[in-house]
């Protein structure tokens, strides 16, 4: 297992290394250099351009800049925000929780819901349950969620006026931000109805992000459980007389799970891009949005970081599921 | 290739009356395989009704699609009250018809859609290859950059792509083509080395066939199965991504009649008119849901395990 890890790690230094070089590349293949994208419309006299240039340590060769900028990414150091002068770690770290809420939540919605739809077909295959599953799930997958997302706004704000239409809380309440988590958080701040506010902002963007996934989660686990029913082990343990609900639950469900361990991980990638386009319908305010505001404001250094940052969490999500599929599938663990 | 040998492998065991039938033609033995899936037929039927509304366009279109009717300005579909025949889905808030724009929309989406992995195909399969066939440097470097390119959301590096070389329809274009091309250079790689090992090869190879020659007529033929798929997959998946960067403003630029420029103006109105947020959407799902149900026709057909089981 300890060999299992070190491969692991060992094939993710090289790809974070290129995205730090990617992320490098970013700001340099942009038209123009940085001190021209600061002065904006206005330009600069030429004297104050090159004095300019040697204090950001722009006029040195590309690797040492290159070097320098990896130092200061070990070092947590990703550069300020052209827009705010704040340093664009800490502005991310802000807006990330409203980002990792909203993407559990999707989540959560997408396993409650898709993992007992898709054992269901599974079951009954051929039925009408299983075409109704198979078709409906197909065209969550289709779905364009920013259109979706305006979709639930129209009926469930619009129409039905149940739910609010943007942002994290009404804007009644004051919540002290604890730990980020707006749910956490409007429950620790004692106030009466917070809580519920809160769920109801959620709500919305947390199905539309979690459309995608849920169709994905509940196709992985029909097909997954498909395969396993049809294994011999499972055929002896009807044979033995066991309940139906055992053998699926129990003995076919365990095995069944374990390519869909690795799905749920993947949708990790999914989610994030998701986000950027559900926190931008519905006004959320995460790093989704704040990188798409980033990039019409061409606040470039925020970009650049957001990259960095997002292919990071991206890729150690992944490690963790490739781990613990390791983990749970001794057949992987083993072969290396 | 894998197909045919399959099926000469299990001739003798056929009836005898069988072994005198001629083998029917390639193409019909794949149209048979696809016609098994109910809902790729469906899919490819809505798909090609919408390659003939694209096509026609100009022909079918109601209203010229830029053309503003002052006098209409956010005019309900035909049966909603205050509608009429001659705008059917209505009028944006302009006065625009709404029908003219969806078809010229078809125009763009599918062209755009097929374009893009076109293009992503044709530089992933490139790279794939070389990955095969060149020494092991060349292999891992492009591996590694293909790994860097997965590690970030798809949706996010075509929105960098993009804010590097601007907004527009072909700089969006080339964004989701990078993004679409570790899938094709994964395949590609994968089946050439399996290929490679080949009996065949090596007879090309000790014929004196040269490298260019070896990757493009002798190998790759036999790696295209895979590559079908993920082809028709990766169009679905292009459709949504265009029209998801034309919604943010970073793919087609107004008046573009793209169905998710569209959608993007009429965010304003969506309490207001529900009909210039509603058919734009429904455009672009029907679209993606019958190339996915297509998707199905092509991975059944194609690939020789599914086959007969």
């Amino acid at each position: 297992m300890f060999r299992f890890i070190l491969t692991r790690l060992g094939l993710l230094i090289p790809t974070f290394i290129g995205v730090t070089l990617l992320a490098f590349l970013f700001i340099h293949l942009i038209p123009g250099d940085p001190i021209e994208v600061l002065a904006g419309e206005r330009g600069l006299p030429p004297e104050r351009h090159a004095a300019l240039l040697r204090q950001l340590g722009l006029d040195r060769p590309m690797w040492e800049q290159y070097g320098l900028f990896f130092l200061n990414i070990l070092r947590g150091d990703l550069g300020h925000s052209l827009v705010t002068r704040e340093p664009v770690l800490g502005e991310f770290l802000t807006l990330f929780p409203a980002t990792i809420e909203l993407s559990l939540c999707a989540l959560a919605f997408a396993l409650v819901i898709g993992l007992p739809v898709g054992i269901m077909a599974a079951i009954k295959r051929g039925t009408v349950l299983d075409h109704t599953v198979m078709g409906v799930t197909l065209t969550g997958y289709s779905m364009p969620i920013f259109w979706w997302g305006l979709l639930l706004i129209i009926f469930f704000s619009g129409f039905l006026q149940w739910t609010p239409v943007s942002g994290r809380i009404s804007f009644l309440y004051f919540v002290e931000p604890r730990t980020g988590f707006m749910l956490i958080d409007s429950l620790l701040s004692g106030q009466e109805g917070a809580f519920r506010s809160a769920v109801s902002h959620l709500i919305l963007p947390a199905v539309v992000l979690g459309t995608i996934p849920l169709a994905v989660i509940a196709r992985q686990t029909r097909s997954a459980m498909l395969e396993v029913l049809g294994e011999d082990y499972v055929r002896t343990a009807k044979a033995k007389g066991l309940h139906p609900r055992r053998v699926i639950g129990l003995h076919a469900l365990r095995n069944a799970l374990i390519p869909v361990v690795t799905v749920i991980g993947l949708q990790t990638g999914v989610l994030l891009a998701g986000a950027i386009l559900t926190e931008t319908i519905f006004s959320w305010p995460g790093v989704g949005k704040w990188l798409v505001d980033s990039i019409f404001r061409r606040d470039y250094p925020s970009v650049q970081g957001g990259l960095l940052l997002i292919a990071t969490v991206v890729m150690i999500v992944n490690l963790i599921v490739d781990l613990l599929y390791g983990l749970i599938n001794p057949r992987i663990r083993h072969a290396r | 290739m894998a197909a045919e040998s399959q099926a000469e492998r299990r001739l003798p065991r056929a009836p005898r009356a069988e072994s005198a039938a001629k083998p029917p033609h390639p193409l019909r033995e794949l149209w048979y395989y696809f016609a098994e899936n109910k809902g790729a037929v469906v899919g490819l039927g809505v798909l090609l009704g919408l390659i003939a509304v694209a096509i026609l366009a100009p022909v079918i279109e109601p209203h010229p699609p830029h053309e503003q009717y002052r006098d209409a300005l956010l005019v309900p579909p035909a049966w909603e009250d205050g509608g009429s025949w001659r705008f059917v889905l209505g009028t944006d808030v302009i006065g625009r018809d709404m029908l003219a724009r969806l078809i010229h929309g078809a125009r763009f989406s599918l062209a755009i859609g097929f374009l893009v992995i076109v293009l992503s195909a044709t530089a992933g399969i490139g790279l794939g290859l070389v990955a095969a066939f060149f020494p092991k440097w060349a292999d891992a470097g492009i591996m590694r950059l293909m790994d860097v390119v997965l590690a970030i959301p798809s949706l996010l590096l075509a929105l960098v792509v993009v804010a590097i070389l601007g907004p527009g329809l072909f700089n969006a274009m080339f964004a989701v083509a990078v993004v679409y091309m570790p899938h094709f250079v994964r395949l590609t790689r994968a089946a050439a080395i399996t290929e490679l090992s080949k009996d065949y090869v090596t007879a090309s190879r000790v014929a004196g066939a040269g490298l260019p020659r070896l990757m493009v007529i002798t190998v790759l033929p036999n790696c295209m199965a895979p590559l079908i798929v993920q082809a028709t997959l990766g169009f679905s998946s292009a459709v949504l991504d265009m029209a998801a960067l034309g919604f943010l403003g970073m793919g087609a630029q107004p008046p573009t009649p793209e169905w998710g420029t569209m959608l993007a103006d009429a965010r304003e109105f969506i309490l207001r008119a529900w009909w210039v947020v509603t058919f734009p959407g429904v455009a672009i799902l029907v679209t993606v849901l019958a190339i996915n149900l297509m998707g199905d026709g092509p991975r059944d057909a194609l690939d020789p395990k599914l086959k007969r089981s």
